[in-house]
């Protein structure tokens, strides 16, 4: 033993360089290229699981659980549209390509949607059949890429959504790597096939929020005024984005907090751009009760939201609706443990596994690889969607009749508390047991 | 043929009523009088009309075209005939930035110049622009053919995909992955019958081709710099 080693008891691992990081550098170094994921960002954040429901005691009032209406439905696109959508519960299937996803997943998510009443949305890439046939209410993207736009679909749309930005990636574009654009995806895209297809990040025929209004009101010209028109953005400077989304034209205002899932961006940018979906609410209410639009502008919020407990967070914050991704995908079977060997296989493990970009999802969810699309019946698909839908529905329910309220969005920012100083400053409520919201009048 | 003048009615009641041919046609030439530079003229056709804007237009005029004829009697604004997908819009004047952006399909003619950005993310259609082209023009232009008779501006064809350009003039300066290529036959021949469906007379040995060389496609280390 040497004169060192005999003190050492045990090897000791740096923090700022720990196993995963110094992996990463020796990844960076072998490959020189960024590492590229799905999912969202993976690191720990201030989220909904620091607030608490205060619930109803003496001096509030609760309701019965299975004999008081709680009403869920939502009516989004008020402002402007002839035709608002309506929904039945305030949970919604946020936008994800046909590409990044199999033509059977999207198939899933229009029937497990439909079974509830509320709405599915496409994604960077164009509307399939065989997700407007399955969808009652479908929200057609439309993107920078314009990938598959044409005034047929937009027509044939029960809303629009403009994306600007993602919470996994604000200022970012899309990306699609070769293996998955099969026939099918190229033709759809325009593009040849096998090719590294990149998505623009700004949009090519507008710049600016005056642009916007127009190209806004040239949405609303071609389609006569019929369906509401959202405004999609990532999660950044909320309250500024959020007052120029309203002054631009919006009926809906999308935003996506930096949980928020993609199928395919770089690391970094998951990790290190854009705030968290909780601390994103608090402005985005701000900025439209300030202009006298909350409620008026239907707020839609998404970026890890997970159980009932999360909706009925997001609404007491102000949001109107909320909208899911990653957590759809669970449910139809992505990530699921009885896939392990085959996770195990390519470098992964269920519950890990986050390279949709490589086409190679076991679970057949995030590839158009016809052989393992096919893992995924679509009908079975919508019934789990579906049911999972239920769920959160019913758990959020459960929450607004325990604080009282008869209408989802009757809960209030009064209804909760945060059990961390962090996330009382973000969400604005105070941390429990106190009445102390920091930077709120002044402390 | 039905006479719309915007000094008495508004954008709405022309859009509308053009749309309305799409269901029942019972008019095919239309005239729009004192457009004076509003925006979204003509947008969103699904029929085969001519229609004669006689002035200016602002944004987007013409957006998303399917079918129908448009004639522009001035200049227009940001956007002329984005993602037209078929028929023609003809601009007698100068045209501003992102003229046919991510147009599909169709013919879109610029008697005059037209701004930076022609022809950004072009899917298919052929864009003919008489004078010359800003900087950033066809920008990932994917598919179609852009052919400009004067001089195009820095960057052309950046980040390219599977358009033809076509350029008599100068080129400032080339995008990433944009070269100039060799004309071929069969490109003097798809240029010949261009310039002809969009009635401009031109040498087609004149021009000299652009186009990707596809460098950027898949990712290479090597290329880092280019990204
Ligand atoms: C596989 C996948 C594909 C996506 N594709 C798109 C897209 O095409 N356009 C878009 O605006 N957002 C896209 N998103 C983001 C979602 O619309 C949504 O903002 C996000 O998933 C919400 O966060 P969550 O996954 O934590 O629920 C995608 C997300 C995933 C997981």
């Amino acid at each position: 033993m040497s004169e060192k080693t005999k003190y050492i008891t045990e090897l000791r691992e740096s923090a700022t360089f720990d196993r995963s990081t110094m992996a990463e550098i020796r990844r960076a170094a072998d490959t020189g290229i960024y590492d590229i994921r799905g999912w969202g960002a993976k690191r720990k954040l201030p989220h909904f699981d620091d607030l608490l429901f205060l619930g109803a005691s003496m001096s509030r009032y609760p309701l019965e659980g299975y004999r008081e209406k709680c009403n869920t439905q939502v009516t989004l696109g008020t402002r402007f549209a002839k035709k608002p959508i309506v929904i039945e519960t305030p949970v919604t299937i946020a936008g994800m390509s046909f590409g990044a996803l199999s033509a059977n997943a999207k198939e899933a998510l229009g029937r497990g949607a439909s079974a509830v009443g509320t709405s599915t949305t496409t994604g960077d890439g164009g509307m399939t059949p065989e997700e407007r046939g399955q969808s009652t209410k479908l929200v057609y993207q439309y993107l920078p890429s314009r990938y598959g736009m044409n005034p047929d679909d937009l027509r044939k749309a029960d809303a629009i959504e403009v994306v600007l930005g993602q919470g996994a990636k604000p200022g970012g574009g899309g990306m699609l790597l070769g293996q998955k654009i099969t026939e099918r995806v190229a033709k759809m895209r325009t593009l040849p096939m096998g090719v590294d297809q990149r998505s623009a990040c700004r949009h090519p025929d507008w710049t600016g929020p005056d642009d916007l209004a127009i190209k806004i009101l040239e949405l609303r010209e071609i389609t006569d005024w019929q369906v509401p028109i959202y405004i999609k953005v990532g999660a950044t400077r909320t309250y500024y984005d959020v007052k120029l989304a309203v002054k631009a034209g919006a009926d809906v205002i999308v935003v996506d907090g930096m949980q928020g899932g993609t199928a395919a961006t770089q690391e970094v940018f998951i990790e290190h751009v854009g705030i968290p979906t909780m601390a994103a609410i608090p402005q985005a209410v701000q900025a439209l009760q300030e202009m006298g639009m909350h409620r008026k502008v239907q707020l839609i919020v998404s970026g890890g939201i997970r159980n009932g407990a999360d909706v009925a967070k997001c609404m007491a914050l102000g949001a109107d609706a909320v909208a899911i991704g990653t957590a759809a995908l669970i449910a139809l079977g992505c990530n699921d443990p009885k896939y392990d060997e085959e996770f195990k296989a390519i470098g992964s493990a269920a519950g890990f596994y986050d390279d949709y970009h490589e086409g190679k999802d076991p679970a057949g969810i995030s590839t158009q690889d016809p052989e393992l699309s096919k893992r995924l019946d679509p009908v079975e698909g919508g019934r789990r969607l579906a049911n999972y839908l239920r769920v959160l529905t019913m758990e959020a329910q459960t929450l607004a009749r325990a604080c009282g309220k008869n209408d989802m969005r009757h809960l209030e920012p009064e209804d909760l508390v945060a059990l961390t100083v962090e996330s009382a400053a973000m969400a604005r409520v105070p941390l429990a047991g106190t009445n102390w919201i920091p930077g709120a009048n002044n402390y | 043929m039905r006479t719309v003048d915007l000094a008495t009615q508004t954008v709405r009641d022309l859009n509308q009523a053009l749309h309305d041919q799409a269901k029942q046609c019972t008019e095919t030439e239309w005239e729009v009088l004192n457009p004076k530079g509003q925006h979204n003229l003509a947008v969103g056709l699904d029929q085969k009309l001519k229609v004669d804007i006689k002035g200016h237009a602002g944004y987007y005029c013409g957006g998303m075209n399917k079918e129908a004829d448009i004639v522009v009697h001035g200049s227009a604004g940001q956007g002329v005939a984005e993602n037209m997908m078929s028929g023609s819009v003809r601009v007698k004047g100068n045209a501003s930035s992102s003229a046919g952006a991510t147009s599909i399909g169709g013919l879109l003619v610029i008697e005059g110049d037209a701004g930076s950005r022609c022809g950004i993310s072009m899917k298919g259609s052929d864009i003919v622009v008489t004078g010359n082209v800003g900087h950033m023009s066809c920008f990932m232009g994917q598919a179609g053919t852009l052919v400009v008779c004067g001089d195009a501006g820095d960057a052309l064809g950046d980040s390219l995909y599977e358009v033809h350009i076509y350029v008599k003039g100068e080129v400032k300066s080339l995008g990433a992955d944009c070269i100039a290529k060799e004309m071929r036959d069969e490109h003097i021949e798809e240029l010949s019958e261009v310039l002809k469906r969009a009635g401009v007379d031109e040498d087609p040995h004149a021009f000299k081709r652009y186009g990707s060389a596809r460098q950027l496609y898949n990712f290479k280390v090597d290329n880092a710099s280019a990204y």
